[in-house]
């Protein structure tokens, strides 16, 4: 059957929510996990049937899961992610260094090739992989080597949050940390460089030259141009035409730079998305209106998409990794909110229509596109 | 015959009961108990001790017969009656949170 599963984990629990192609009838599953927050839930591209989870709570610590049968059943995998020799110390909010120390996974991102093979990003943050399918875990410590002494935590925590593949160059990978930037590895991870120059953050950074210490939300790309990086900043919606050496601000007639998700079109390599919030104090949309932005010029010219959202009395947030693109030839666009709502759009976003209302706080939505 | 009674989000992932009974090899102590109920049902390594630091995490707390046994050392025998199974050794996951 082809179709999508959307893997929508939350505050207490994980939910699947699956449709055949035309995406107009939803099955839910869940939750899964009960009571568990399940920061991000992730599909293998090699084998979609393979999935991984973070399920952790701040009581009993983290969890890793994984699935070979597509979510019917789950094992628990390894969960111990010891950072590779001396940790050493970071910035803390008072200028003092602390050490490095785990509190969770905020992110799995399997490989292109592999479903053995998968990446988490943690806080405090850090790159770990797994060849053996989540059963150990080995840091990729060349990361941390990039002026880590340097990053400091956002208010969220210093995580690492988003993983990004150069599907025409192995060796080249992206990620973001909050609040210390992107970063950009040519060598598979064993070393690396931040990639934060144009980046301006005066409110929080005054040092237009510093190297780190950016507070990046998230990146997307399209898999087609790889060295075109889009990026949601604390402030700003910012691109790059050089796989990051460079970037510009592309946030033009948005109502507010300010957000968290930004995805690309699967396939209109110029078709930019991102859900604006009112500002960094106040974490809900503009004018209490539940508004998708969307550019097809590769960012400055946004439009509106409202079609099917609440437009007055709407105060929730969509997190960081809460909006997802599936590949079927009308592409559809998925976002899940701090409300529990879970919205679809199969028309690119002109449109909108939820798929569940009453969920947990969403804290991460993905899609896997099943043939 | 060690008697361990775990919180639910423990009992869910270990997909047990409330209560579950475990063989101590040696002496019964908290240590022992812990070690036990690891080797019996892995998927609860490092939800009760850190993994890194091998310490109790922070919100878990050990009882039995109404003792708090949470700040003992880790080779404290158990009581008598834990260890005649009369009464349960106790996870239990800390009321925290508002």
């Amino acid at each position: 059957m082809s179709g999508v599963r959307l893997l929508v984990g939350t505050q207490k629990g994980a939910f699947i929510l699956t449709a055949n192609a035309k995406r107009t009838k939803w099955d839910i599953s869940g939750p899964l996990f009960a009571g568990w927050e399940i920061y991000h839930m992730n599909g293998s591209p090699a084998d979609p049937q393979r999935l991984y989870a973070s399920q952790s709570n701040s009581w009993f610590g983290q969890v890793i899961q994984r699935s070979n049968d597509g979510g019917l059943t789950w094992e628990a995998v390894g969960n111990k992610f010891a950072y590779e020799g001396v940790p050493g110390t970071h910035q803390w909010y008072d200028g003092s260094q602390r050490p490095w120390e785990f509190k969770r996974v905020w992110l799995l991102q399997p490989s292109l090739t592999d479903p053995e093979t998968v990446y988490a990003g943690v806080e405090d943050a850090a790159l770990f992989r797994s060849t053996d399918g989540g059963q150990s875990w080995q840091e990729l410590p060349g990361l941390r080597a990039a002026k880590g002494h340097l990053w400091q935590p956002g208010a969220g925590g210093m995580c690492l949050h988003t993983i990004l593949f150069d599907q025409g160059n192995p060796k080249r990978m992206f990620i973001a940390i909050s609040a210390a930037g992107a970063f950009r590895t040519d060598d598979g991870g064993q070393t690396w460089r931040p990639i934060n120059h144009g980046l301006i953050s005066p409110g929080e950074l005054p040092d237009k030259t510093a190297e780190v210490g950016h507070c990046v939300h998230n990146l997307a790309t399209h898999p087609s141009r790889p060295d075109v990086l889009f990026m949601q900043k604390h402030w700003d919606v910012m691109r790059s035409d050089d796989a990051g050496d460079s970037w510009h601000e592309v946030s033009g007639n948005l109502p507010s730079d300010f957000g968290f998700p930004i995805a690309v079109h699967a396939h209109e390599p110029d078709t930019v998305y991102v859900i604006p919030i009112k500002s960094d104090s106040e974490h809900f949309p503009p004018e209490g209106k539940l508004r998708v932005y969307r550019s097809r010029s590769g960012g400055n010219e946004w439009e509106a998409l409202t079609k099917g959202l609440p437009q007055k009395d709407c105060y929730v947030n969509v997190l960081r990794s809460a909006l997802a693109v599936d590949t079927l030839d009308s592409c559809g666009i998925y976002f899940g909110t701090t409300g529990g709502q879970v919205y679809a759009s199969i028309d690119s976003g002109d449109s909108w229509n939820p798929v569940v209302r009453d969920l947990p706080k969403v804290l991460s939505v993905e899609v896997q596109s099943l043939s | 015959m060690i008697r361990v009674v775990l919180p639910q989000h423990l009992r869910t992932l270990a997909q047990v009961g409330q209560e579950i009974e475990l063989n101590v090899q040696g002496d019964e102590t908290i240590h022992s108990v812990l070690a036990a109920l690891i080797s019996k049902y892995p998927m609860l390594n490092g939800t009760i001790l850190d993994l890194n630091s091998g310490q109790r995490r922070p919100f878990i707390r050990f009882f039995a017969c109404g003792q708090d046994l949470s700040l003992e050392p880790p080779d404290t025998p158990l009581p008598e009656a834990v260890v005649a199974g009369k009464e349960p050794f106790r996870i239990v996951g800390a009321i925290a949170g508002g």
